[in-house]
């Protein structure tokens, strides 16, 4: 099992998860959160004095895939989320120890 | 812990001492008029007492005759709309800061309401508008060598005291019964504005109220709760009421010399902008300016109370021509609907051109710029509304946006930290409209050379005495319980710190 967590722009959401949903992966978990990397920040200006804002409003997305489904959800999410300029975001991707169902006590695979 | 305990209880004693003291006299006083209320309180005996004064004199007849209803209803409906500008201030503030003292904001504008309140029914009414004053000078002799009234600095009557003079309401009193009917401060009614004098009381408290509330704005983010709340107390006392009184008061000095204000440029505006820029020159920034992040947390708030303040400034303008004289009278007559006019005016052509001038200058318009302008063209208009035409008016404003907007910017290049620009946009904007007021003035007097040099002498007067009393003010209070809070407390944010509240849940 691995878990994608990957880092996208905020309207690329919804393309995001159709993608995903087309190749049966069934659930995901979105966080909003603010970070950058090579895009850098911005400038915003309050009362004419101006301000740069270096932490830029992205949206997390979590999945947990079986193995042989990542490589597909990987390419799901480049899909939906590219728009070619800078600032598209990243994707990382770790190995799972275990996943369990709270409701049921399923645990492993059958449990995704 | 402690020391707040003390500061409640001893503002607490002040006024139980003071509600105490004028009951026992109030009581005495009473007893002659109590007879017939007592008579009209009893349901038994109405019917069989044809012969009570107010059978035998119909009461509406009566009044009809000395109260101008459609100017009274206006002028509670304007004292109400006045009001309505302290949440309006509230949430214009409040947006403005950091999330985490959104709560603070709101509670140093609200809290005027009490503080400012009981103090004006207690004795602030009766500093600034009685007409037994307590200080006066001779004015000398007019052209044909009759003396001129003295000059006065300071009102006081004690039957204002605590609104004693308005107790008595029976039929037969009539037109007196909420005291008489008065132009600004003439309470010996020698001019009838038709407007009970209980009602202008009223107004003129809303008035009151919302002057030390803009004040806050410039140590937004950094005043301690308990120190605010006694300098609202002592500002109101020392500086707002002598003031009021020097302009509006019919007698007081520079009201006789002539200088305009017609809603309050000066006693409002300029007073809480040179008094803010004294705050800020005695107490420390907020940490981390300049250079820190010291965002708007929720612009809509602003533009929503920005909105609320120009529905309030209708009342705030338009109600003021209960103070024009009894030359343009009646009060909701033509002087209310060019004040009006004027208002919707200068505040809708600021909103335009601040935004103008920040697009050219900085880029982009901003919507945080549309609501300033709205407020500074508000701000400037304030002192001329009644006193020039719809033409001066739209220039007036138009000008007000622009110099407001660059002295926000200035603001950058001395590196004040006036948190909410109270400086920039009331003390500048304050002082604009009470100097173009003497050059555009057409009623009651033509502006020119003469009326603007009085109307420099007035905002150098009332600016200088705000300035140099809210220094000692705000020293003492810094010196003694500490004006502005500690870094921990600035760091986690006012409203969980000082009142044990958080703004913005997620759940």
């Amino acid at each position: 099992m691995k878990k994608i967590e990957a880092i996208i722009r905020h309207f690329k959401l919804e393309e995001v998860k159709e993608a995903l949903t087309k190749i049966n992966v069934v659930g995901m978990t979105v966080t909003e959160c603010k970070g950058f990397g090579r895009q850098k920040g911005h400038k915003e200006q309050y009362r004419g004095a101006e301000y740069t804002v270096d932490f830029l409003p992205k949206t997390k997305l979590e999945v947990v895939v079986t193995d042989g489904q990542v490589q597909a959800a990987i390419d799901a999410i480049v899909a939906g989320a590219r728009t070619g300029k800078i600032g598209d975001g990243k994707i990382f991707v770790s190995n799972l120890e275990n996943v369990v169902r709270i409701r049921t006590g399923e645990s492993g695979e059958s449990a995704v | 812990m402690t020391r707040r305990w003390l500061l409640g209880l001893s503002v607490g004693l002040v006024c139980a001492l003071l509600a105490g003291a004028s009951w026992a006299q109030e009581e005495k006083a009473a007893q002659p008029v109590e007879t017939p209320a007592a008579v009209v309180a009893e349901p038994t005996t109405l019917p069989v007492a044809p012969a009570t004064p107010a059978a035998a004199t119909p009461p509406a007849a009566h009044l009809a005759g000395a109260y101008d209803t459609g100017s009274t209803a206006w002028l509670m409906v304007s004292a109400a709309l006045v009001f309505f500008m302290m949440p309006g201030l509230a949430l214009f503030y409040g947006g403005m800061c950091r999330a985490k003292n959104v709560l603070n904001m709101f509670m140093c504008v609200m809290v005027c309401v009490p503080i400012v309140c009981v103090e004006w029914v207690a004795y602030g009414y009766s500093m600034a508008f009685a007409v037994p004053s307590a200080i006066t000078s001779d004015a000398g002799q007019d052209d044909q060598g009759v003396a001129k009234p003295p000059l006065s600095y300071l009102g006081w009557d004690p039957g204002l005291v605590l609104f004693k003079s308005f107790s008595q309401v029976t039929p037969v009193d009539g037109p007196s019964s909420f005291g008489k009917t008065v132009t600004s401060g003439d309470t010996t009614a020698a001019i009838s504005t038709g407007v009970p004098e209980l009602l202008f009381a009223m107004f003129q408290m809303m008035f009151a109220i919302i002057t030390p509330a803009l004040i806050v704005g410039a140590i937004a983010e950094r005043v301690k709760f308990n120190a605010w709340c006694l300098f609202v107390l002592l500002w109101a006392t020392v500086v707002y009421n002598p003031v009021c009184h020097w302009v509006w008061n019919v007698n007081g000095w520079l009201f006789q010399k002539g200088v305009l204000d017609f809603a309050g440029g000066t006693v409002v505006h300029v007073l809480a902008g040179v008094s803010a820029l004294a705050l800020i020159l005695i107490l420390p920034k907020r940490r981390g300016y300049p250079g820190g992040q010291f965002l708007p947390h929720s612009i809509g708030w602003t533009l929503l109370g920005a909105g609320m303040l120009m529905v309030g400034w209708f009342g705030f303008n338009a109600g003021s021509a209960v103070a024009i004289g009894k030359d343009y009278l009646p009060v909701a007559g033509a002087t209310a609907v060019m004040a009006f006019a004027a208002t919707a005016i200068a505040g809708s052509a600021a909103a335009g051109s601040w935004m103008v001038a920040e697009w050219l200058h900085s880029g982009k318009p901003t919507s945080l710029g549309v609501g300033s302008g709205m407020v500074a063209g508000l701000v400037v208009i304030t002192p001329c509304a009644g006193h020039v035409s719809p033409g001066s008016a739209l220039f007036i404003g138009l000008i007000g946006g622009i110099v407001c907007f660059f002295a926000v910017l200035a603001k950058q290049k001395i590196k004040y930290d006036d948190s909410l620009d109270v400086v920039g946009v009331h003390g500048v904007g304050g002082a604009l409209g009470a100097l173009l007021v003497g050059i555009f003035a057409v009623r009651p007097v033509m502006g020119g050379f003469d009326q603007f040099s009085l109307q420099v002498q007035g905002l150098l007067a009332t600016g200088v005495y705000a300035f140099v009393c809210t220094i000692i003010i705000g020293t003492l209070i810094h010196k003694t319980i500490g004006f502005t809070v500690d870094e921990q407390t600035e760091d986690e944010g006012l409203d969980l710190a000082e009142h044990g509240e958080a703004a913005y849940r997620l759940t």
